[in-house]
């Protein structure tokens, strides 16, 4: 058909079209992760030189903007609170859903593809949203009728403060969980579950004690998940809970309180002086970067680890 | 999943996939039927976000709400000729606060009134209720102005919600997020996923997902503190936060998420395409660029607007970044303010029930609309292309 010389010309161009296309899209990914590199290394070189035990152990007295006397403790404390409620919260119904999910449901019936639509939907929507609702559902409707029940109609629920907020957060979180959870139960072998059930135990005792015993590193991961993700989430807690300055600690539910990553975003645009409150913002940054990071990590790990244990299974 | 086929076979299916006739106790059936309803949260959480969103936006929906400065008079005179529902709502009182109410106070609150009314601003946009949609979408000359308008000012005297310089900002920011992200994750995906080694697989994969860890006010801080001195010394712009910067940052967002759903959708093309292009005398970045690339298609469209919804959405790297003027220019270098960082940002010094806190529900309702439908396109758009490639393997 063709000369060699042609061929040869093609077969050239081959090459040259491989090694641009390889190496355009190489340096793509390489350009991402010089992103992630360059942030964590600029807040790591800045923040940690400012961090010090001090500064993590104390409840700043009066101005949060004196790099001398401020602390972040109760920003740490109001941060991790919250997180723990949310998971009280969102990990038995992230588990329920996703046991249902893989256990239960038919996978064609129409049930189930709008619970799945739903858990989609719910991922996707904007953080700031959640916390529109969480102001419009929980304080303003459920917050507002529990006063005018409990309290005759005095304010105790019908304001923002941890509870709601913990909510907010718990609904927004919903999704992780669940796919999370899906994901280990599929790892789950079918075999143990027939076992199980050869053996005379029900349905639900089969999926109590052997199923969820098996699948519990992935539902950690999933609780891990969802707290890393809430723990650096600000938006949605913007109107429901969050306080620009307490001189306590909150100590109960109706409690507002202060949180990391709303105090970087006051630490960035209400500063009175930037050059002279920077240290302080980069080292609460690191703080904030340190805690969603480790969980993340963790979460990896733990991932990465039951995938290899299901590829071995298989 | 748990039964082998023979007993799927002659059991019925029951109410919503729960078998009937399967042998549980009592106790256990409940426990079932328990584990369904709960399963349904997320269905009715979806339903109460989008309920109760727009029921703080409805009276604004329904024309109810008035935002004129001066608002007509009813002479103190004239109590008793109008009907009570209609002085109730002249009065801004709750049925039950109007039945507590006796005349006497009816009248003194009515000759307030009288005398809010007398020091009106003398303005001729005074009298206008702002919260109309004509005012909401299109231009307005205000006094002041020389030409016709969009103006967001909810803070003044005149209070103006024309929602487009809000709406062109979110699209500007968007915009550019999507021109830098769409790309570079694409081409990262296709080099993850077709050309690279399996081993720098393992690495970069939760590289990105790392990525997607930073929490958006961190990235929104880098931005604010790092990113727009920086770019601003490269490209020699006027104004250090604009949408330009914003949107770089938020791409530094929507990267992650575009990545994994074009990643995945471009590893579950199956491998007998390539091995058959490669078959056929194609290099890999021809198997890549000519076979899986379009068989993936649709996953990349669904990648890519997953990217819109999420970069539509994120507040916090705007807030930071973006410069909050709520000017009305499509120019990507000027200071701009887009719907979330408005929401963020004055939520917290409305007065509740006013038509300023009804204004930001109905943007938050429109925002929540928007994410709805592109989440739903691209979740169609992904169940349809596996099922269309599980069929063909």
């Amino acid at each position: 058909m063709s000369t060699p010389a042609t061929t040869h010309f093609r077969a050239k161009e081959f090459r040259l079209g491989s090694f641009l296309f390889t190496g355009l899209t190489g340096a793509a990914t390489f350009l991402i992760l010089a992103i992630l590199v360059v942030i964590l290394t600029d807040v790591v070189i800045h923040g940690l030189p400012n961090l010090s035990w001090r500064f993590v152990s104390t409840i700043p007295k009066k101005d949060i903007f004196d790099p001398a006397t401020t602390g972040i403790l109760p920003m740490i404390v109001g941060t991790t609170i919250r997180v723990l409620l949310m998971t009280i919260f969102v990990l038995p119904v992230g588990v329920i859903t996703a046991v249902y999910l893989t256990e239960y449901a038919p996978n064609t019936a129409l049930l189930t593809r709008i619970i799945r639509a739903a858990v989609n939907n719910l991922a996707g929507v904007p953080s700031v949203v959640f916390g529109l609702f969480g102001l419009g559902f929980f304080i303003n409707f459920v917050g507002k009728n529990l006063d005018a029940i409990l309290h005759n109609g005095s304010q105790a629920w019908g304001q923002p403060s941890l509870i709601w907020a913990s909510l907010t957060l718990a609904v927004m979180t919903l999704p992780v969980v669940i796919v999370a959870t899906e994901e280990s139960l599929k790892a789950v072998p079918p075999g143990l579950r027939e076992a199980s059930l050869a053996l005379g135990a029900t349905k639900l005792k089969t999926i109590v004690k052997i199923v969820l015993p098996q699948a519990l590193p992935g539902i950690l991961t999933g609780g891990i998940l969802s707290i890393s993700r809430a723990a650096g989430e600000v938006a949605p807690i913007l109107f429901t809970g969050v306080a620009y300055y307490m001189s306590t600690l909150p100590t109960h539910l109706t409690d507002q309180f202060m949180d990391l990553g709303y105090d970087v975003f006051v630490l960035s645009t209400q500063s009175p002086n930037i050059d002279k409150t920077q240290p302080i913002l980069y080292a609460t940054v690191l703080v904030l970067l340190i805690l969603t990071f480790a969980l993340n990590i963790v979460a990896i790990l733990i991932r990465s680890n039951m995938r290899r244990k299901m590829r071995l299974l298989q | 999943m748990s039964e082998t086929p023979k007993t799927e076979a002659r059991r019925t299916q029951g109410w919503m996939g729960i078998h009937r006739g399967h042998n549980a106790r009592p106790l256990e059936w409940l426990a079932e039927k328990g584990i369904l309803v709960v399963s349904l949260t997320a269905i009715v959480m979806v339903f109460l976000i989008f309920a109760f969103v727009t029921r703080e936006a409805l009276p604004l929906l329904l024309g109810q709400m008035n935002s004129a400065a001066r608002q007509a008079v009813i002479p103190v005179a004239d109590l008793d000729k109008i009907p009570p529902e209609k002085l109730r709502a002249y009065l801004e009182l709750t049925p039950e606060q109007f039945k507590a109410m006796d005349r006497d106070t009816k009248e003194l609150l009515m000759q307030t009134k009288v005398d809010a009314a007398k020091e009106a601003p003398e303005d001729k946009d005074a009298g206008v209720n702002t919260t109309e949609w004509r005012y909401l979408l299109l231009p307005h000359q205000w006094t002041g102005y020389d030409r016709p308008s969009y103006i967001w000012q909810p803070v003044s005297t005149i209070k103006k919600y024309n929602l487009v310089p809000l709406i062109v900002g979110s699209i500007k920011a968007t915009f550019v997020a999507l021109l830098f992200a769409v790309p570079l994750a694409l081409a990262a995906a296709i080099y993850v996923s077709q050309l690279s080694r399996p081993q720098y697989k393992e690495i970069i994969k939760p590289a990105i997902e790392l990525l997607s860890g930073i929490p958006s006010v961190v990235v929104g801080f880098f931005a604010l503190i790092v990113m727009a001195t920086v770019l601003q010394k490269i490209f020699g712009y006027e104004s250090r936060l604009n949408a330009f910067v914003a949107g770089i940052a938020l791409g530094f967002a929507i990267i992650p998420v575009v990545f994994s759903i074009a990643e995945d959708s471009l590893t579950s093309v199956p491998r007998s395409f390539t091995q058959a292009a490669l078959a056929l005398g194609a290099s890999r970045w021809q198997a890549a660029w000519q076979v899986v690339l379009p068989a993936a298609l649709p996953g990349v469209f669904a990648a890519v607007v997953l990217g819109f919804g999420r970069a539509m959405g994120e507040t916090m790297i705007v807030l930071l970044a973006s410069g909050n003027a709520s000017i009305m220019s499509w120019n990507l270098f000027d200071s701009t303010r887009t719907i979330t960082a408005t929401i963020a940002a004055e939520m917290g010094e409305v007065v509740a029930g006013g038509d300023h806190y009804r204004i930001l529900f109905l943007i938050g309702a429109m925002l929540f609309v928007v994410t709805f439908f592109s989440n739903m396109a691209a979740v169609l758009v992904m169940d349809r292309l596996k099922k269309r490639l599980e069929g063909k393997t």
